[in-house]
């Protein structure tokens, strides 16, 4: 998939800002996701040169992380953990009944670009199992109620701002 | 009245953000404290009162006009009312070293911190030769928390004397201190709750280390599983710089440390030390053969101490308090506390800093109250995914690592995580071929290949397909994974699977029509008990 000049620019400034670090390439990798939502193919190259590295190194290196994607993913990001604490608490099910309510498996996006579904192994809140985190948050006790609420608060925040920007 | 509710990531998660909305909304500016620990109570609302500090738990925003009116009259009355924070058994049966600050205030207010015994270990530290420290460490016995249980003194003593012999016209070595923030264990959030609650008793441990060793350079590797935790650390690192506690003349004592967090990205075998070093050199998670060990050619090849977070943490109290207190706590060669996290299908779950030796019975009914769901109580897995399934049969087993070695089991980082009556052992032993599949390095094929072949042969024997010839195969795939594996990923993997087919072969059986094969299982899983070899636990985590 292409990008555009801005996002081009917008690469090359990351690398550049990079750069100095020692063994940088991890922190580049998630601030160009940061930016952009994913690492396009087309920050491969620039990596590599910027960082005087073959692109199969860069490459390799995305490809070996479970957190970085290659491709956009959806407004938000929608994980369920499927770690053994919060399989003793009914992960299993969460999972089946998350993939079934948005016709998702995992590592797909709901057609308005909504969420993309995605799994996790422990998120430290083993404790108050099951464990779901919605981009940056995290929710404890997560049943299938609790997860269909919390859905539905991301698809309404999202219609809301579209009447809004009508 | 002081107010106090939690932004450590399970209050969090069970709503303290809304319920400190609702205290705004009453006038009430709360400060945001680290938690307890007590998960089953969070979130947790403390008030500092004229009777001393109270708490209510768990509570939500909707509770918040109760408990203000109640707080006028008679705060016993509230039903969520839970008596003096330091009262309640849970928390006052703890023998807290590690812990002892957690959730009294706001862990990244620095005068906190120090009005609480904060960097009094740095301080002694800084008046000290390296050599001392090192013998301090030593003399407290603590052993790493990673998993591994190797001697931290002993490991810190190689990096002192690492590249002492380049002669004294040269520039000093340049080595490194690495935090392992990984900790990727299902059941484990004590890294995580020290490091939201009290974080600069990390970064202490870690300047600590560095004066020990030497090192200018300190790093965190944080799992990016843990945006709570980055924040607050990054927070901290900030302040402690400002204050002049990291830098090029800490205190103006001449002596420099300078720290960093790094995220990890989603890969579990990155807390393995060695992939650990590759990932933060900026490369793919790949083991290393060892040797040459990280302590010798660690991060880009120089000697470097890679410790857990809670062996770092340890330093702190190790050094303020002397190493005769630290050693006075345990048993045998287990010294010190240790934090251990309660977790899965449990009532009452949390961080319980105890010496070691408490059995697992104890930690389970006695703090946890059985399960969550109130069915009985059928398998425990006792650090994290590489940890055995422990049957009833086993939980009189004291919290000791070499106690754990000898059922074939470990401690590991201290991980618990309950089932009840509803697991299908069948299905957590392929759950533990799964998660070998999905995070194997790929270095060895034992490991990268043999999960995969071992969670289609558990389908087979499920599906009651040729399962005594599958049974069979399945135990000697676990030999092979388990002594032709570089690490104790494809190690361990094993421990799990033959535990549950030797405690709960009955659960390999379910769609077994005839009940033919169910003799011939039992027998088989009998032969996998008898043939559990050794101490491979100790060899695959040998690994220092
Ligand atoms: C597969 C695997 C995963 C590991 N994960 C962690 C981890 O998440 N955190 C950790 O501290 N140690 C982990 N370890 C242990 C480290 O390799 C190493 O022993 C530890 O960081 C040393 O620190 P310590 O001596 O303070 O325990 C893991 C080991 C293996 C084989
Ligand atoms: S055992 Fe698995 S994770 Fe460990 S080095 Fe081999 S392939 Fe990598
Ligand atoms: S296992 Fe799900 S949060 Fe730890």
């Amino acid at each position: 998939m292409g990008i555009s000049q801005i996002e081009q620019q917008s690469i090359s400034d990351l690398v550049g800002q990079y750069k100095p670090l020692s063994g940088g390439l991890l922190p580049l990798l998630h601030a160009i996701q940061g930016d952009l939502g994913y690492v396009p193919d087309a920050a491969v190259p620039i990596i590599a040169k910027g960082l005087n590295l073959s692109r199969a190194e860069v490459h390799g290196v995305i490809s070996f992380y479970h957190d970085f994607k290659t491709s956009p993913v959806g407004r938000h990001t929608v994980q369920i953990c499927r770690a053994e604490a919060c399989q003793s608490m009914g992960s299993r099910e969460l999972e089946a009944h998350a993939k079934q309510t948005l016709g998702l498996d995992y590592g797909e996006t709901t057609a308005d670009g909504a969420i993309t579904l995605e799994p996790v192994y422990c998120l430290g809140n083993c404790a108050c199992s099951p464990s779901v985190r919605i981009d940056n948050d995290i929710f404890a006790r997560v049943n299938g109620d609790r997860f269909d609420d919390l859905m539905d608060g991301l698809l309404n925040e999202h219609a809301s701002a579209e009447r809004s920007a009508k | 009245m002081i107010f106090y509710i939690p932004q450590d990531t399970t209050a969090l998660a069970l709503g303290s953000e809304a319920v400190a909305s609702a205290l705004q909304t009453a006038g009430i500016e709360p400060i945001r404290n680290g938690s307890r620990g007590l998960f089953w109570l969070e979130p947790l609302l403390e008030v500092e009162t004229d009777q001393g500090r109270i708490a209510f738990g768990p509570v939500s925003a909707k509770d918040i006009p109760s408990i203000i009116a109640a707080l006028d009259v008679d705060p016993a009355s509230h039903a969520l009312y839970q008596g003096a924070v330091a009262e309640i058994p849970y928390l006052k049966s703890q023998q807290r070293l590690t812990y002892a600050r957690a959730g009294l205030g706001d862990p990244v207010c620095l005068e906190n911190y120090q009005a609480l015994n904060g960097f009094q270990g740095l301080k002694k530290a800084l008046e000290m030769t390296g050599q001392q420290i090192v013998d301090e460490v030593k003399d407290s016995g603590l052993r790493g928390r990673g998993g591994a249980a190797f001697p931290a003194g002993i490991k810190w003593q190689t990096v002192h004397d690492a590249g002492a012999s380049t002669g004294a016209d040269k520039e000093p070595c340049q080595k490194y201190i690495v935090c392992n923030a990984d900790e990727g264990d299902s059941g484990t959030f004590a890294d995580r709750l020290v490091m939201e609650a009290d974080p600069y008793q990390l970064i202490e441990g870690m300047i600590i280390a560095g004066l020990a060793v030497g090192a200018t350079q300190g790093y965190i590797y944080l799992r990016s599983e843990y945006p709570v935790a980055h924040r607050l650390l990054n927070t901290a690192i900030e302040r402690a710089t400002q204050a002049n506690f990291l830098g090029d003349n800490i205190q103006d004592s001449g002596k420099q440390f300078h720290l960093e967090v790094r995220l990890g990205a989603g890969a579990y075998i990155c807390g393995e030390e060695t992939s650990l070093l590759e990932s933060l050199e900026g490369k793919r998670g790949m083991v290393r053969a060892k040797p040459p060990l990280p302590a010798i050619e660690g991060l880009f090849g120089k000697p470097t101490v890679v410790n857990n977070v809670l062996t770092l943490v340890a330093v702190s109290s190790i050094l303020e308090q002397g190493a005769a207190t630290y050693q006075n706590f345990g048993m045998g060669r287990s010294r010190g506390t240790l934090a251990i996290q309660l977790a899965g299908n449990i009532k009452r779950g949390g961080l319980i800093e105890l010496a070691f030796g408490v059995t697992l019975r104890e930690i389970v009914e006695d703090y946890g109250q059985g399960t969550y769901s109130g069915r009985p109580l059928r398998a425990i897995q006792v650090g994290g995914p590489l940890g055995a399934f422990l049957p009833e049969s086993q939980w009189d087993t004291p919290m000791d690592y070499e106690a754990f070695a000898a059922i074939k089991a470990m401690i590991g980082h201290g991980g618990i995580v309950v089932f009840d009556d509803g697991a299908d052992m069948a299905a957590q032993a392929r759950f533990a071929m799964e998660f070998c599949v999905v995070e194997s390095c790929g270095k060895c094929t034992p490991c990268r290949i043999g999960s995969v072949r071992g969670v289609e042969v558990i389908d087979r024997i499920v599906a009651n397909e040729n399962r005594d010839n599958n049974l069979i195969l399945l135990h000697e795939l676990c030999d092979t994974m388990e002594f032709g594996s570089l690490c104790a990923m494809g190690g361990m993997t094993p421990y799990p699977v033959r535990s549950a087919l030797s405690h709960f072969p009955e659960d390999f059986l379910i769609q077994d029509a005839t009940g033919a094969g169910q003799d011939a299982a039992l027998a088989s899983s009998q032969n996998v008990t008898g043939s559990l070899s050794g101490d491979a636990a100790g060899a695959a985590q040998g690994e220092n």
